[in-house]
């Protein structure tokens, strides 16, 4: 019992603050710590520094600082807050059109490089190799200290994007202004696109072959242009800033779900669908609000369209089809896929005539969006992506280049896809592995992407520990999760969700994965999670739930009935291996038989100990702190 | 002799491979066993209620160790035993009443009021001494308001019975008598446990009201009985059924109430936390129940109370009373669980190929854990609905009292003596 109880009290008080502490390899903003920062990837989550940070409601690119000249030079602008990504770093390179020709700039090539290479790590897939906060410590150390305060101070809100801008620095070694780089980062970004769009419409043609070393004069004769578009980004965003909030007040409200019993409704919805579905045969009364279909018929009708849907991108079908197979699953998978599908639509998109791309691509991005939810509901992450998309769309500059803007939006949603997912991660696994003892037993259930690296990292620290996987039907994902961490060596427990109450007497800490967590503190995730947090709770073993922090929603939920996803009700008749146990198959037609197979469940917040996030280590009482702070950097800015 | 001593070893193997399933079956066959026993069972001239005692408890013995965690084997011959100390009494307290009746015509001038009271005195004494206390014995010894003397009497009675044995002639109706008695007791608590799903069921349509919301988990034979009866009698309800894996006896149950017509809804064990707030009892079926009310229960119900108690939902056992275990669980999860073949959550053939056994630390890196059982301590339990009734738990150590003599709650002590 000692041994369990011990680690509640192991959980810093520090951390347990709404804690907006920095990631631990955002250590070199602090210039007296600068010298000598090693990668604290692996330290006790680096809270020595300062660990609780609340950024300002509003947050300026750079930050007070009484000697820099360029503090106040933005803050005679009114710059939007927030900004975190290169679209919106427009704004300051605007604001510092001038400044920068002062600055002497011996490296124009270096940084040019370096800035193809930024642009190229996240459009070029998910290979983080390159990223790892390990590789690169304590970078940006020669650049001038204002560069390490405006860098902290947008990193302040994402640790992520400072890896990346850090990433950038490291083959510069010279003094240089983190707004130029931005702008040399926008040029390339730019030219790559136009380079590869066969529309060739706007900007001046760099040839395909801008590589590395080469480009020195484009580069130079580049960015200069690309800051003049910027500046004009920045008034017009000012004005956009004025009408947006009572806009975004009511969007705030989240929209009412679509309830399957409204007849009417429903009916519409069926003539506008894309997919055919059929209902299932016994709908669960108690589920009547939700979409019952069958399952596997849509997909050979829609396999058979391939062709014929014009409005629907290549792409996007593509991913709906994999969400209807079922072969794509996981929040974060689902959501870099869809996320991706979107560039691709966006680079193959084209302003139809007489029409403004702010209202057409959105448009066209809700449509898609409708097929992909007829294809499967969307989880709650997805929703705020979409959200994310919907945002940077409607805000883009209407003074913006048709080409232009579709870079800043490809660009703008691969940095969402590296800093709000897989970095976050990574963060998440910096936290979470401190939480990791030796002699420790580990309990998961299901397969989490996030748990998995904290089990994997923890190993690879030489952590000495056991997991148990706890698995349950019908989709026995824990198997796979299983088999990956055997392979990696680790040693493992395997049983199903029925004995979790046998093997909670040896677990010491409890790990989960989430598929969102509500205002309320409700954890919604995969189904059985809540058995697993309950029955941890009474034998007294902490629950930790790990969750990025895009994946936080600002709706409550109670229970697991009002809103939920139902998956294919014969996966619950059919035991996989046993021929002879499958005995429903004749009774399947019966009136009096039902079968539900929930997909999610929600897990009230008392069973939980701690939320693991990209923000730091929080209790559930603390997530509309976070929904609040992340809708701010993002949704209305 | 010897086909006795064959039957028995192939119940043992039968237990010992865990051949026979469900408690019920278990009991049964149990009784009957012992049955044999008690008919074939040579009796010495003295003593012959001890005697049988240790034949049933030498068979009983084997038969608990061949299948320690099927409590309803100890259960059984527990029962047995009692029975037989119960006959022996009653044979003794006719014997003391015949012997009264001869002492009677015998000695005229002895007092009347004495002699009259005396013999039930003395039988009701020898239960009170040989028998548990019961409020239904008080009740008994009440009106004969010789409640005080009864000690002396009795063992001046039990002394003449002594010297009753030298009578050879009475000898030889005696035994007949004490096992012919034994047996018959056999076969009424062999007619209990064959009925006793009827009468648990009895009891259903004072628990299920109208549209009434059930939950249960994997299959029990009482619990589907109990379920039928309810629907025989028009009530019309609607059953949610987890599967319980990996034995998915929830498909099976499912299966048989669709059948009869019952309003089923099959659904996965995960999904119970989530469903268990919108049913309005949860009824299960039960391997064993504990002396403290706690009940051994198939895997997966320690998470059902659980859940039932988070949402207030009452969580009512329905056990026959041949399940009743008159011992206390210590650490009951691992003494008194049985482990089931990994093969049911893994398919080795698929597995084992990318898994490295005794590789480094000669240790497997992977355990696979398949309990059988479940304990649910008695404060999830709300009711326990046996055939003799409905029960609060912390009222089983009373009911062990009736059906038990406590002089058998440990059967192996002789071997450890």
């Amino acid at each position: 019992m000692d041994s369990r109880r011990a680690p509640r009290t192991v959980i810093d008080p520090k951390v347990r603050q709404v804690g907006f502490f920095a990631p631990p390899d955002r250590a070199q903003p602090d210039p007296s710590a600068s010298s000598s920062s090693p990668p604290v990837f692996n330290s006790p989550s680096g809270n020595s520094l300062s660990p609780v940070m609340i950024p300002p409601a509003r947050p300026l690119p750079f930050p007070p600082l009484p000697l820099s000249p360029l503090h106040r030079r933005s803050s005679g602008e009114s710059i939007p807050a927030g900004s975190y990504n290169p679209s919106e770093f427009a704004s300051p390179i605007g604001s510092l059109k001038d400044f920068n020709g002062s600055i002497p700039s011996p490296g124009w090539g270096h940084r040019g490089a370096s800035g193809k290479h930024a642009s190229s790590l996240p459009s070029g897939g998910f290979d983080l190799s390159a990223m790892k906060p390990n590789s690169f410590p304590a970078i940006s150390l020669t650049t001038v200290s204002m560069v390490n305060m405006s860098a902290e101070k947008d990193g302040g809100l994402s640790g992520a994007s400072q890896n990346e801008r850090s990433a950038n620095a490291k083959p510069l070694k010279e003094k240089t202004s983190k707004a130029e780089r931005r702008a040399l980062q926008e040029a390339q970004r730019a030219a790559k696109i136009s380079a590869k769009a066969e529309g060739s419409k706007a900007p001046p043609a760099i040839s395909g072959s801008v590589t590395s070393g080469t480009v020195k004069p484009a580069k130079a004769a580049k960015a200069p242009s690309q800051k003049k578009d910027s500046s004009s980004v920045a008034v017009s965003e000012k004005k956009g800033g004025d009408r947006q909030p009572d806009k975004d007040k009511k969007k705030d409200v989240p929209q009412p779900r679509m309830q399957f019993d409204d007849k009417n409704r429903v009916e519409k919805a069926k003539k506008r669908a894309v997919v055919k579905q059929t209902e299932a045969r016994n709908r669960v009364e108690l589920f009547r609000h939700l979409p019952q279909y069958e399952h596997g018929t849509q997909l050979p009708d829609l396999e058979s369209k391939f062709f014929h849907l014009d409005p629907v991108h290549p792409a996007v079908y593509k991913v709906g089809l994999r969400y209807l197979a079922g072969d794509l699953s996981g929040g974060n998978a689902r959501c870099i896929a869809m996320l991706q599908a979107f560039q691709e639509t966006i680079k193959d998109y084209s302003v139809p005539p007489e029409k403004a791309l702010n209202r057409d691509l959105t448009g066209k991005i809700n449509s898609h969006v409708s097929f992909l939810i007829e294809c499967r509901p969307l989880s709650i992450s997805m929703g705020n992506a979409i959200r994310f998309v919907k945002t940077r769309i409607a805000k883009l500059p209407l003074t913006l280049s048709e080409s232009e803007a579709k870079a800043t939006l490809i660009s703008d949603i691969n940095s969402f896809i590296t800093e709000k997912i897989i970095l976050a991660d990574k963060v998440i696994v910096s936290h979470a592995v401190t939480k990791v003892r030796d002699g420790d037993v580990l309990l998961t259930f299901g397969s989490s992407s996030a748990v998995e690296m904290i089990l994997l990292h923890a190993h690879e620290l030489g952590k000495r520990f056991r997991v148990v996987v706890v698995d349950s039907r019908p989709k026995l994902e824990g198997r796979l999760l299983l088999r990956r961490l055997v392979a990696k060596g680790l040693r493992c427990t395997y049983t199903h969700i029925n004995a979790v109450s046998y093997i909670m007497h040896e677990v010491t800490r409890v790990f989960l994965g989430a598929s969102s967590v509500l205002s309320n503190g409700t954890v919604y995730s995969r189904v059985g999670t809540a058995c697993v947090a309950m029955v941890a709770h009474a034998f007294r073993v902490p629950v930790l739930i790990c969750c990025e922090a895009y994946k936080f929603h600002e709706r409550v939920q109670l229970d697991s009935i009002c809103s939920n996803e139902l998956g294919d009700p014969d996966a619950i008749s059919k035991v996989p291996g046993a021929q002879e146990k499958s005995c429903l198959d004749d009774c399947t037609n019966s009136e009096n038989l039902q079968l539900l197979n929930l997909i999610y469940d929600a897990t009230p917040s008392d069973y939980v100990s701690m939320i693991i996030t990209d923000y730091g280590m929080i209790p559930p009482t603390s997530v509309p702190v976070i929904v609040r702070e992340f809708r701010k950097e993002h949704f209305w800015t | 002799m010897p086909d006795m001593e064959i039957m028995i070893n192939e119940f043992v193997a039968q237990l010992t491979k865990r051949k026979i399933e469900g408690s019920q079956a278990t009991a049964r066959l149990t009784a009957e066993l012992l049955r044999t026993v008690v008919s074939q069972q040579r009796l010495p001239p003295t003593n012959q209620a001890m005697a049988l005692i240790e034949a049933v408890r030498g068979v009983g013995e084997r038969l608990i160790s061949a299948n320690p965690v099927e409590l309803a084997v100890g259960n059984i011959v527990r029962r047995v035993l009692h029975i037989i100390r119960e006959e022996n009494f009653s044979v003794l307290t006719s014997d003391t009443g015949n012997l009264n009746l001869s002492a009677e015509t015998d000695d005229e001038d002895t007092d009347e009021q004495d002699n009259c009271s005396v013999p039930s005195v003395a039988a009701l004494a020898a239960r009170n001494v040989l028998r548990a206390p019961s409020l239904h014995a008080l009740l008994e010894t009440m009106p004969n308001s010789a409640v005080a003397c009864t000690e002396e009497k009795s063992n001046f009675f039990l002394k003449r019975i002594v010297m009753s044995y030298s009578f050879p002639a009475e000898k030889f109706a005696r035994s007949r008598k004490l096992k012919l008695d034994v047996i018959e007791a056999v076969n009424e608590l062999i007619d209990d446990i064959d009925t006793c799903h009827e009468q648990i069921s009895e009891q259903a349509v004072e628990h299920i009201h109208q549209n009434k919301v059930i939950l249960t988990l994997g299959r029990s034979r009482t619990v589907l009985e109990f379920f039928c009866a309810a629907k025989q009698k028009q009530r019309s309800f609607r059953v949610f059924v987890a599967e319980g894996a990996p034995r998915y006896q929830g498909h099976v149950l499912a299966k048989e109430l669709v059948a009869r017509g019952v309003q089923t809804t099959l659904i996965t064990d995960s999904a119970v936390f989530s469903l268990v707030s919108r049913v309005n009892m949860v009824l299960v079926g039960a391997h064993a129940v504990m002396a403290n009310g706690g009940i051994i229960a198939p895997i997966g119900l320690n998470m059902v109370a659980l859940a039932a108690r988070k949402y207030a939902v009452p969580f009512v056992v329905v056990a026959g009373i041949h399940k009743l275990c008159p011992l206390y669980p210590h650490d009951p999860e691992v003494s008194l669980n049985g482990m089931r073949s990994p093969s049911e959550l893994l398919e080795f053939g698929k597995f084992s190929a990318n898994m490295e056994f005794g590789m480094g630390s000669g240790a497997p890196l992977l355990h696979v854990v398949n309990p059988a059982f479940d304990y649910v301590p008695p404060e999830l339990v709300n009711l326990l609905i046996t055939d003799v009734g409905g029960h609060n738990p912390s009222y089983m150590y009373r009911l062990i009292a009736d059906y038990y003599s406590a002089d058998d709650f440990v059967l192996q002590r002789k071997s450890t003596s």
